[in-house]
């Protein structure tokens, strides 16, 4: 390795403390100056850290955004989730792959433009986007592609270098905000009103106002800040901006709109849990928000409301670090996020022990959504009496709604729980949808005789991701793209979803390829209760719901597809012998009309 | 760990359990059979296979990683989980290249061992006959990773009983691969003849050289009767 590299990676694992548990950190450094961590880099973050290369490399090579080999100057991450698909990104695929002149997975030989899918971007009220680099690049029509590659192609810069291309920007879509979380709100105001009481009586107060995590789970926040401030030991607040569901963005508005509230949330958080740390996690593809987030932060520090004796209070100390994520979906899902900050693959832990009891470093944890964190400072401003007027009984407050799909208006909706479906799809502009996808793939799949039912914690939970899918969608297609993101999203941990969301998807290829059967139909049924039942985590419990909710809810397009025969092998032979047919010149017969 | 016992319930039968026992091992100690495969009682519970999972007060829980709880009404041997367990297995067998006849495991397999015993007649699934990396370096141990289910035991016996980081893994979902601590091959480690790693794999992965065919198929552990007949004799 060049001595360069050696000095730089040195460098660099120096300024984060020698602390392998920033590992995360060092990597991506790493990574952002040399393009990629070859084996060289790695063989030395593992040496002047001090522990294993296999370690390194465990984690390294877990994250979709760590090039293991030399990458290109500038990378097109395309979003391949099923919005980008219903809005033309396979033809702005095509655009690419004929502008570049190489195929997606592939580099150009000068190394200058490599191509790339990645899962969704949080940009679905704006798609078909892209990641360049790390820039985010929206609404992109194949007419745009030339000019982009064009600017691509004529910069030199390093890694990370601006280039300025059309489309470069992010809309906010801010659809509806509602009173709840999106209305004024005077920086300052939940921290005083909170230091007036003592962290039992805060915590009593979001117990009365029963806020319920907005992750989706709906786990009550006064009893997880509770039952986190009981356990002995040091104390950690995180906040989980790590929303990677397909369809979803509201927190990206969240983040560019009411970082103070937010972050006012964080410090009422952990005032009443006793912490003196609190982190950020933020996914990798709003990386364009970080330097925007920092500057937030230094203002609250100068103006008391962050750091020591916040607002003139002795002894109260609170601090932000943000931590970047590197592309996993699964990280979204809390244990697997206190992995990732500790520096490891993101991989699910067991639980119990709960992040309450044993989360990061091992010392109890709470992680909260961050939309619940700027509830849980909107009722210390304006108190539990006045929250729990939004919403149903069970459900207080509101609802942020990402809406993407066929509807006239995608965007951010804040909504009062108890909505029904068939309401929200009059204000987006949505009514003459065939399904509607409530909670991303990991949610259900709704049929129009469903469209009744209420978004809340007692009907219809969700984390906010709305996808409507219009009267001439191929569902089932969708269905497939779902499956293909939990397959390429799995963690690998466990073996029924490592190896089950792959099952999965080729019993899917088969049915959509006219191939399957009513027996493919059961096994898929049986696969798919498998995947559910026997997967560790949130992720593998739900990544058969796109195939078990449709099954259940709209049984005739899984009836349409299949053929009347009896059993068709997943094994095609005549695929298999294709090329030896083709070489000898001679054709294959089938056995059974031959002898017919 | 407490002397203090808590009584639970499984499959009808009230068992008294010590108090920070998993599900698992307080099963184990009463006689009672919950099929496992990652799971080894000399290591830490990797949580990877899921065939532990039993069902508590109706929810499924991994058995190897759940603490008794006094009350707890648990199910184990029932049709829908067995089949549950046998599909897992069955997803292993088609996820890596399982060619019992030709492999020197065969008998002392619990892979296969626990598909005997789940009467799997062959994989309801469809292969996906990957290419995957045999490791023939070391002059004492090889790596078969045709035969490998990601169990982990060779990653955690490596550091909970050799001290040492010899395993690991590498990559995600169905591309996740056993990884060793070099930049290449197995016998750039510190992985030493002596050392106990190799010898806690299920399958035949992680394989000691020049002692597979010592003892002849048909005298093999699981040979002479079924995975779990141990565990079961216990019971009183």
């Amino acid at each position: 390795m060049a001595s360069v590299d050696a000095a730089l990676i040195s460098r660099v694992v120096e300024r984060f403390g020698k602390d392998p548990q920033r590992l995360m950190d060092i990597v991506r450094e790493v990574h952002g100056e040399l393009g990629h961590v070859s084996e060289d880099a790695v063989d030395s973050i593992a040496g002047v850290l001090g522990i294993h290369r296999v370690q390194v490399a465990d984690m390294a090579s877990f994250y979709s955004f760590f090039d293991r080999e030399p990458g290109a100057r500038y990378t097109v991450r395309l979003s391949n989730c099923v919005v980008d698909k219903m809005n033309g990104m396979q033809e702005v695929a095509a655009a690419f792959e004929k502008a570049v002149g190489v195929r997606f997975g592939q580099t150009t030989p000068d190394g200058q433009i490599g191509l790339r899918y990645t899962s969704c971007t949080g940009m679905c009220d704006q798609a078909p986007a892209a990641l360049i680099n790390g820039l985010v690049v929206t609404g992109i029509k194949p007419a745009d592609v030339p000019a982009i590659v064009e600017a691509l192609k004529r910069e030199h810069g390093k890694v990370g270098g601006s280039v300025l291309f059309p489309n470069a920007e992010v809309q906010l879509n801010l659809r509806q905000a509602g009173p709840v979380v999106l209305g004024p709100f005077e920086n300052g105001s939940a921290i005083r009103k909170s230091l007036a009481l003592s962290p039992e009586q805060v915590i009593d107060e979001i117990n009365k106002s029963k806020l319920r995590g907005r992750g989706g789970a709906g786990f009550p926040t006064g009893m997880k800040w509770s039952f986190c401030r009981k356990a002995k030991g040091r104390h950690f607040l995180i906040c989980n901006a790590d929303e990677g569901e397909p369809g979803t963005f509201k927190d990206r508005l969240l983040l560019t709109e009411a970082a103070d509230l937010l972050f006012e949330g964080m410090t009422v958080a952990g005032y009443a849990l006793g912490a003196v740390e609190g982190l950020l996690y933020l996914r990798a593809e709003y990386a364009y928000l970080w330097p925007r987030l920092e500057q937030v932060l230094s203002r609250r520090r100068r103006h008391g409301l962050l750091g020591q004796n916040i607002a003139g209070r002795e002894g109260f100390d609170f601090d932000i670090r943000i931590q970047m994520g590197a592309g996993a979906y699964v990280c979204g899902e809390e244990s697997a996020l206190i992995e990732s900050l500790e520096g490891k693959r993101g991989a699910p832990r067991d639980r119990p022990p709960y992040p309450v009891q044993r989360g990061y470093k091992l010392e109890p944890t709470s992680v909260n959504n961050v939309e619940t964190l700027c509830c849980a400072a909107r009722i210390m401003e304006k108190g539990a009496d006045w929250f729990v007027k939004h919403g149903t009984r069970d459900s207080t407050g509101t609802k942020l709604l990402s809406v993407s799909g066929d509807c006239k208006h995608p965007g951010v909706y804040e909504v009062e729980y108890g909505i029904t479906v068939d309401k929200l799809l009059q204000l987006v502009g949505g009514e003459d949808a065939q399904a509607v996808q409530v909670g991303g793939p990991s949610g259900a799949c709704l049929a129009p005789k469903d469209y009744g039912r209420k978004i809340s914690f007692e009907d219809m939970p969700t984390g906010g991701s709305i996808i409507v899918f219009g009267p001439k969608r191929d569902l089932l297609k969708h269905v497939l793209d779902f499956t293909e993101f939990f397959a390429e999203e799995s963690c690998g941990w466990c073996a029924p979803c490592r190896v089950g969301t792959t099952l999965m998807k080729m019993k899917l290829e088969k049915i959509l390829d006219g191939r399957g059967t009513a027996s493919d139909l059961e096994e898929l049924k049986q696969l798919g209760t498998t995947v559910k039942m026997m997967s560790r985590c949130g992720l593998g419990q739900s990544a058969a719901n796109p195939v078990l909710t449709t099954l259940q809810n709209l049984p005739e397009l899984y009836r349409k597809r299949i053929t009347a025969k009896d059993f068709i092998p997943h094994f095609d032979i005549t695929a298999a012998f294709s090329e030896q047919a083709a070489v000898t010149g001679r054709k294959f017969v089938d056995h059974e009309e031959a002898h017919a | 760990m407490s002397g203090q016992t808590v009584k639970i319930t499984i499959d009808g039968s009230v068992v008294e359990a010590r108090e920070g026992l998993t599900i698992l091992q307080a099963a184990g100690e009463a006689g009672i059979y919950i099929p496992h495969l990652c799971y080894h009682k000399d290591l830490l519970p990797g949580g990877h296979c899921r065939v532990c999972t039993v069902k508590v007060n109706g929810k499924p829980i991994n058995a190897c990683t759940m603490v008794v709880g006094g009350g707890m009404v648990i199910e184990n041997d029932t049709a829908e989980l067995n089949d549950l367990r046998k599909s897992i297995i069955e997803m292993l067998f088609v996820e890596g290249n399982h060619i019992c006849p030709g492999c020197e495991k065969s008998g002392n397999c619990e892979l296969q061992a626990l598909a005997y015993r789940f009467g799997m007649m062959s994989p309801r699934y469809p292969y996906l006959f990957p290419a995957k990396q045999v490791d023939g370096s070391h002059p004492n141990v090889y790596i078969d990773r045709n035969r490998c289910i990601l169990c982990g035991r060779c990653v955690r016996s490596s550091q909970e009983k050799d001290h040492k980081r010899v395993f690991g893994f590498e990559d995600r979902g169905i591309q996740m691969r056993l990884a060793v601590d070099s930049e290449r091959q197995l016998a750039e480690t510190d992985l030493a003849a002596a050392d106990k790693a190799a010898s806690y794999c299920p399958t035949g992965s992680l394989v000691v050289k020049r002692v597979g065919w010592k003892m002849p198929v048909g005298t093999r552990k699981y040979d002479k009767e079924p995975i779990g007949s141990d565990i079961a004799g216990r019971r009183k």
